[in-house]
């Protein structure tokens, strides 16, 4: 009975602390980021992410609820990643030639990347940085829905093995040190849910190029689309 | 276990039940907040990047 009742306590802690602590974190990281942005007076025209757990852009999913922000912090190690979603060191930066990969968890830990299977052929998904938008669009086919028949040869939805690093290439499923191919964006988290057998990927491709804060104080109209 | 310690806690049943119930609640917290943090990164399934 004593080892039911931890183990039920553990599966309590998975999925409703963690995500308290994560959220509250969230909520933290989001004002400090925000107010980072309004205090900088000379914004780097490319965000910088590269000191290891900074948090660096914000990732909006319309399709997971128009409310759906995660602050994105640069690395993925367990400490980055129980505070949200994570990016590969050394993957390009929003906006950027070749492939943002942004790793997070599927259950627990605000489970910031639950849903991602609910992602569709076309679906924007945005990132916002100190003075720019990004607009992203997952590949494959929004008129059927097919998320293998993109002109790029990307899929826009696979499920992989642990081992298979090419899906965050420069260009997906390319060569590693291979050159970019376009602008990319690729999620990976853990598949099925409560295991870690597999790795449910998505991959977008950018549409057009960043629109700046200025032009776009309240977003791009792809934030609304949902 | 439980009748165990039922038995050797000091006091009336009242007395016991309070300290039975302090008891409870120090274990939960030490398994939260000190036990399953440590614990989890090992565990198998919270893996949600490719390569690592």
């Amino acid at each position: 009975m004593t080892g039911g009742l931890v183990v039920l306590l553990f599966v309590v802690y998975e999925l409703f602390v963690t995500d308290v602590l994560t959220d509250r974190r969230q909520d933290q990281l989001k004002d400090e980021l925000r107010q980072g942005w309004t205090a900088e007076a000379e914004v780097p025209a490319v965000p910088r992410a590269s000191i290891l757990g900074d948090a660096f852009a914000v990732l909006h999913i319309p399709r997971l609820g128009a409310d759906y922000e995660q602050v994105v912090l640069e690395g993925t190690a367990e400490e980055q990643l129980a505070q949200g979603p994570g990016h590969y060191e050394g993957t390009a930066l929003p906006g950027e030639q070749g492939n943002v990969a942004l790793a997070g968890h599927r259950v627990g830990k605000g489970s910031p990347f639950l849903d991602l299977d609910r992602l569709r052929p076309g679906d924007p998904i945005v990132i916002e940085t100190a003075d720019r938008w990004f607009v992203y669009r997952v590949l494959g086919d929004p008129a059927t829905g097919d998320f293998t028949t993109d002109p790029s040869g990307i899929p826009g939805q696979q499920i992989v093995r642990p081992s298979d690093v090419q899906v965050i290439s420069p260009t997906p499923n390319g060569a590693a040190e291979g050159p970019p191919s376009g602008a990319y964006l690729t999620l990976t988290t853990c598949h099925p849910k409560y295991s870690a057998r597999q790795r449910l990927i998505i991959h977008a491709g950018l549409e057009g190029t960043g629109l700046t804060k200025t032009e776009m104080p309240d977003g791009p109209p792809a934030l609304r689309e949902s | 276990m439980y009748p165990w310690i039922w038995r050797h806690l000091p006091g009336g049943t009242a007395t016991k039940a309070v300290t039975a119930l302090a008891l409870a609640l120090g274990v939960c917290a030490l398994l939260l907040f000190v036990v399953f943090p440590w614990m989890e990164p090992r565990l198998p399934f919270n893996d949600v990047t490719v390569g690592g």
